[in-house]
């Protein structure tokens, strides 16, 4: 039977208070928070943090394909799963798939690796979900939509959710739209989205699993519904027939937000993460279409406690001072020349460097067991000449030797923080810090390493590592 | 191996005013030096045979000397060392002169830094993502997070140094900087690059300097005194680059400055440099690269610099005055001049032109370069230079 093996999400730490919004717009607003992807991060970026937390210690060069879901892939031509692949430093015989350009790119994506898996074209498919969408100013969107990438292994081995069944509906249904040139999602009026659209769309998609399979809606423990705001989703839930307090899992909307092509496989790692051998689950991907399947949860799920799941994030939030911070992060405000010079780019040494540059490879001399990054074919402790082992450092934690906090570097955002740092097991890396308070650096600070956006320059994103005060283990 | 002790005279020597010299080319600025040190050296321009040229941002060949000063299919060279490239040019005469190939040569360094606006050093051909987030002030100031943790420094241990080489700068009519800062100002600066503030760091500045050479058998064909200096050592040292990826490198010095001072203070002869020296004008290009300095060119242990910092070792009245003319901090960083207008103060002040900044009866005085910056590239210049 085939069924994920594990999962992972990825929330970054920033949230904005929805009464920082209002407060821009002279509106009034409930009380919740949206999470807000750091300015070095985007789509790519997060899916690389929620699939190294849904691998853990997992042997990574087992996994035989990549699909990444997002509505917000930073090219436009170019696909993101190879370089989030890279990252992980997966096998290169591997396929790999980008799903775009809709809600329910997601749990296509889910649908596709786990018809992958039933045809036996692969064992193991790693599918991410990742959405940094950016609702226009002053619109309900703006308030609505969050940030976050969630991954789930799929396979057949010992997976500790079995996919029971499914059942799928495509719907030309203009309910959210974003043309060639249009900056920012655009919809209709609520009332003919709402009715005309999701709510039928759902009805048809759910009645339809359960009577394909002969199932009625209290035989769900846990009902994993996609919503574009939350009276919608609990409108739609009750006219299903689903207790909403005993059965629907809660939409994070105010506390993350609406995370996209991520939103409703983030409600299902919230979902599993309470989940007990036995539970069934409905869960139910939009947009364009539904995508409906029926979950069990087998023993193993006990073995996934300790991934980096929905709660683990939840407890990490840190509040991002201000509206105008928020709009320098998303790159709503012309920063001009203020936002440093632009660098030059040289593709032929990009692609010469991508193993130390995306899988951070740096070398091991054989002769004195030096580590260097970058990499030196003469080794500058022995002399030794190309004798070295190459070595994977970005699973590698360290502390800080020594650090500035540096007004003058050219960067979108500053101060920037320049950290060095010594690796355990040897090597040191000069890195750029993040998700940092600059006042709180310290030489020894225990830091690891966090796949980011360094720039962009003639269109080409340019991503690295850098380093980050280490975080919690998960309790 | 032999020392090039005592071989090579400097006989002249010249010096634009540095500054923001905005009314002036870079073209003006060599014509400035050059002709000064034309008139000083007492020789005709004609009679140049080779000419060597450093600079490190504002042009390229040859021909950026030759061009303005029509000196005409005799051989030129554009030499560059980073922050060390006067010094460097001035050693690729030197050697040529040694070697008995010219009788007679020149050498200029010069840069035009403030026509470039707010760029920044580097910008060309370098790798696209390893070096991000970089300035050089934030460089330096990764030197200064851990010296303050090992060696107990603080903020007002560099604000002393900055305020001492103000005040040397007020002394003399070609510095940058004509005005002294207290210790409360810079204190008070705004941050450049933590722990770094505004008065840490030097500033981009136009100017030139030149010198004309010969071997020291010749110096009477050109003056009629013993108004010249002798080269008594010359050391360089190019690093690999390698303290941002060795877990050894402490941040705290440079092993281009160890090995260039140890070559020149070999070449010279001396054991004791703070007893020995009688000045010594150093690349201060921020002031915590004064204090490691001193312990990297053995004025003082490098543990103990900030007691001999406020000891007032180093002030003009102490026992080695350092950049008695300001250094990099208030005389300005034309990197390719920088090199030349060190010299130019040694010059100065063994031949007792050095106004009311003289020193009583120096006889050896050092120049010291620094390129690049801590845990990555460096190369470093250490001259040696008396009567």
């Amino acid at each position: 039977m085939v069924g994920i093996i594990s999962y992972g999400s990825y929330v970054p730490p920033y949230r904005l208070g929805w009464d920082e919004i209002a407060k821009a717009w002279g509106k009034r607003a409930p009380q919740g928070e949206k999470a807000v992807a750091n300015y070095d991060e985007d789509s790519v970026t997060m899916a690389v943090e929620a699939a190294i937390n849904c691998l853990g210690p997992l042997n990574r060069a087992e996994i035989d394909g990549l699909y990444f879901a997002s509505t917000t892939a930073p090219y436009r031509e170019k696909q993101s799963s190879t370089i989030i692949a890279a990252a992980l430093d997966l096998r290169d015989d591997i396929f790999t798939s980008d799903y775009t350009n809709s809600l329910r790119a997601g749990t296509n994506a889910f649908q596709s690796a786990l018809d992958t898996v039933r045809a036996g074209s692969a064992d193991k498919i790693l599918v991410i979900s990742s959405d940094s969408r950016i609702g226009a100013p002053k619109s309900d969107s703006e308030r609505l939509f969050g940030d976050g990438a969630t991954a789930f292994l799929l396979g057949s081995e010992n997976p500790a959710v079995t996919v029971e069944g499914s059942h799928s509906i495509s719907s030309e249904f203009m309910d959210v739209w974003r043309a060639e040139d249009d900056p920012f999602p655009r919809s209709w009026e609520e009332r003919f989205i709402i009715t005309e659209g999701y709510m039928k769309t759902v009805h048809k998609g759910i009645s339809g699993i359960m009577n394909k399979y002969q199932l009625k809606s209290e035989d769900f423990t846990k009902v994993v519904l996609y919503g574009p705001d939350p009276g919608s989703h609990s409108r739609t839930a009750r006219s299903l027939g689903f207790d909403l307090k005993n059965q629907i899992e809660p939409p994070p909307f105010a506390t993350i937000g609406n995370t996209g092509a991520a939103f409703s496989s983030m409600m299902l790692i919230s979902a599993l993460e309470d989940a007990m051998a036995g539970n069934t689950i409905l869960f139910a991907g939009y947009g364009d279409g539904c995508d409906v399947y029926i979950l069990k949860v087998n023993e193993s799920i006990e073995g996934m406690r300790h991934r980096r799941g929905l709660k683990y994030h939840l407890s990490l939030g840190r509040p991002l001072p201000s509206y105008d911070k928020y709009l320098s992060f998303r790159d709503l405000v012309n920063k001009g020349v203020a936002a440093g010079a632009t660098r030059a780019t040289f593709l032929p040494w990009l692609w010469r460097d991508r193993k130390q540059i995306l899988s951070l490879y740096g070398g091991k001399c054989n002769g004195c067991n030096t580590i260097h990054f970058p990499i030196q074919r003469v080794c500058d402790v022995c002399l030794k000449k190309d004798e070295f082992e190459e070595i994977r450092l970005s699973d590698k934690k360290g502390k800080i030797f020594t650090f500035n906090v540096d007004n003058l570097a050219p960067s979108a955002e500053s101060p920037v923080v320049i950290t060095i740092v010594d690796l355990e097991g040897g090597g040191r890396l000069r890195l750029e810090m993040t998700d940092c308070d600059p006042a709180e650096v310290k030489i020894g600070m225990d830091v690891e390493l966090t796949f980011r956006k360094m720039h962009d320059a003639m269109g080409i994103h340019h991503y690295f590592w850098k380093s980050r005060p280490v975080r919690e283990e998960v309790a | 191996m032999e020392s090039i002790k005592d071989k090579v005279a400097i006989i002249g020597m010249g010096c634009t005013k540095f500054g923001e010299r905005w009314d002036k080319s870079a073209s003006d600025l060599i014509i400035e030096a050059a002709y000064e040190a034309y008139k000083d050296a007492g020789i005709d321009p004609k009679d140049i045979q080779a000419a060597w040229v450093g600079t490190l941002q504002t042009s390229s060949s040859g021909v950026s000397l030759a061009a303005p000063l029509k000196l005409k299919n005799i051989p030129v060279t554009r030499v560059e060392n980073m922050c060390a490239t006067g010094t460097e040019a001035l050693r690729n005469a030197l050697f040529a002169l040694a070697c008995k190939a010219y009788d007679l040569v020149f050498v200029m360094g010069f840069e035009k830094l403030k026509d470039l606006g707010y760029a920044v050093l580097g910008g060309g051909y370098e790798h696209p993502v390893f070096n991000t987030g970089y300035s050089t002030p934030g460089t330096y100031a990764l030197a200064a997070t851990r010296y303050f943790q090992e060696y107990g420094a603080t903020k007002e241990t560099l604000a002393k140094i900055a305020v001492k080489n103000h005040k040397n700068g007020t002394l003399h009519s070609k510095a940058h900087f004509q005005r002294e800062i207290t210790l409360e100002q810079v204190m008070k600066a705004p941050i450049i690059g933590w722990p770094l503030g505004l008065f840490d760091c030097c500033p981009r500045t136009d100017g030139a300097a030149a010198a004309v050479l010969c071997r020291k058998e010749d110096t009477k064909k050109y003056k009629k005194g013993d108004e010249y200096i002798l080269v008594k050592g010359l050391g360089v040292a190019a690093g690999t680059g390698m303290g941002k990826s060795r877990n050894d490198y402490d941040y705290l010095h440079f092993d281009e400055n160890l090995s260039a001072s140890r070559q020149a203070y070999e070449q010279t002869g001396i054991n004791n440099p703070l007893e020995e020296l009688d000045l010594a004008i150093v690349h201060d290009c921020f002031t915590i690269t004064e204090l490691i300095i001193y312990g990297d060119l053995g004025f003082c242990p490098s543990e103990q610099a900030k007691d001999y910092v406020d000891d007032g070792v180093f002030t003009m009245e102490g026992q080695l005055p350092v950049n008695t003319d300001g250094g990099l901090k208030a005389f300005g960083h034309p990197q390719g001049a920088s090199g030349l207008r060190m010299i130019y103060e040694v010059y100065n002040q063994l031949l007792g032109r050095a106004g009311s900044r003289q020193l009583r009866s120096p006889n050896l005085g050092l120049t010291h370069n620094l390129g690049g910056a801590p845990g990555v590239e460096v190369v470093s210049c250490v001259g040696i230079f008396g009567l």
